[in-house]
């Protein structure tokens, strides 16, 4: 039997680093924040992941294209453990990966402005439009396409967008 | 009673009312006033479900029969679920299920809240994780409350008689028996005592916001810890569990 041994971590962080997110391709599960640890046995690779939303629809995807990825890689024994502590915060996200969501035309996190108040009017914050980049943007819904978005709409080009909401 | 039984059982309260508060949110979907509220109701139950998923998962694990999320979900009858009384009422019209679930999201609130400090690894990390969804649950149903409260005469008018009607289930999210009384012993639950005049104090605020009375309490119902229930959740679970109990070999 094949030895994972010769799998180094960094080599396999690397491969994960390959998988995208499911519902926003443009970054990756490890830039997401969703894969927390590799750990290289003897006989298998376990991949430690948490879910950014409990109830995020994507995590069966995250799991089976982690496999299939590592699978393909040559890795056959894959086990996943999900954990829920830490709790996912978007204070994971790197600074290229907000860009990429820029880019992508979803407006990223802005870093230190959980929700916390009962009210929207608590703890206002300014999201630019990821399209033109005004500032002069509104609040639509603090739900939206997706359990980790809010939706947006901008004054100035009218369009609306999503911004990754801040937890 | 042992401690591992009173852990069991706390698990399905905390899991169980997310589950069915949960269910009755899905049934909006495709059905809101608005997509945006029909998305913003959809995004809530999957929340709940998911904050469902967690503790009924460890509830299998720890009670050691094998019995899965799965089993917990859709293998047990109306008198064994034990959700609060309030999760369990129909959606009746927007501003029935606006209140309804500012009042449980409140709770919820407060609850977590409490909750982060306990000495089970699993509760905490749960209470944490959930607290951060919950908060926005209770943005959007106190930012309703406010809006139909403060708007014509009509939503007023509404939303008042919601809150009256749903008021008497109020008293039931804070009773507490045999396993309260062990798990805050190991300081693995709170009491729930505690949290009340925070949650008093968070739906006063939003009532008075919203120009809405707070009502008194006269008759209140209990009985959901021992999984004495209304017909509704019957209705409920008869729709939730048809498929795997209809199709019990039914795979994903």
């Amino acid at each position: 039997m094949l030895n994972l041994k010769q799998y180094n971590k960094e080599a396999i962080w690397k491969f994960l680093s390959e998988v995208p997110d499911p519902e926003i391709p443009v970054i990756s599960v490890v830039e997401l924040g969703v894969v927390r640890k590799v750990k290289v046995l003897t006989e298998k690779v376990i991949i430690t992941i948490t879910p950014t939303y409990t109830g995020c629809p994507a995590m069966k995807a995250f799991e089976d294209d982690i496999i299939s990825k590592l699978n393909d890689k040559g890795i056959e024994n894959v086990e996943i453990k999900t954990v829920y502590s830490p709790a996912w915060t978007t204070d994971w996200m790197s600074d290229e990966a907000r860009e990429k969501l820029r880019k992508y035309g979803i407006a990223p996190p802005i870093k230190g402005t959980e929700d916390k108040g009962v009210l929207f009017g608590s703890d206002s914050k300014i999201v630019s439009c990821p399209r033109c980049k005004s500032k002069n943007t509104t609040l639509k819904s603090q739900f939206g396409s997706t359990a980790c978005k809010a939706l947006y709409q901008c004054k100035e080009c009218l369009e609306p967008f999503d911004y990754f909401k801040c937890i | 009673m042992t401690t591992n039984e009173a852990l069991i059982n706390y698990c399905l309260r905390l899991g169980d009312s997310s589950l069915i508060l949960g269910q009755r949110m899905s049934e909006w979907c495709s059905n809101g006033p608005i997509l945006e509220e029909d998305i913003a109701m959809s995004n809530i139950a999957l929340d709940l479900f998911g904050q469902a998923r967690i503790m009924l998962t460890y509830a299998g694990k720890i009670e050691k029969k094998g019995r899965t999320e799965n089993d917990l979900s859709f293998k047990r009858l109306e008198r064994e679920f034990l959700n609060n009384l309030l999760s369990e009422r129909p959606n009746g019209h927007f501003g029935d299920t606006v209140a309804r679930n500012f009042f449980l999201s409140a709770f919820s609130f407060h609850l977590y809240s409490a909750l982060k400090a306990s000495a089970d690894e699993q509760i905490s990390a749960f209470a944490i994780k959930s607290l951060k969804e919950v908060t926005y649950h209770l943005r959007h149903s106190a930012e309703w409350i406010i809006r139909l409260g403060d708007g014509t005469e009509e939503s007023h008018t509404k939303i008042q008689d919601s809150i009256e009607n749903l008021w008497e289930y109020t008293e039931d999210l804070f009773a507490m028996n045999e396993v309260d009384k062990i798990l805050i012993k190991e300081k693995i639950a709170i009491d729930l005592n505690t949290i009340k005049p925070l949650w008093n104090k968070t739906i006063n605020e939003i009532l008075t916001k919203a120009t809405l009375n707070q009502p008194e309490n006269s008759f209140m119902q209990s009985g959901s810890l021992d999984g004495m229930h209304s017909e509704v959740l019957g209705h409920l679970l008869t729709e939730m569990q048809f498929l795997p109990r209809a199709y019990p070999t039914a795979k994903w």
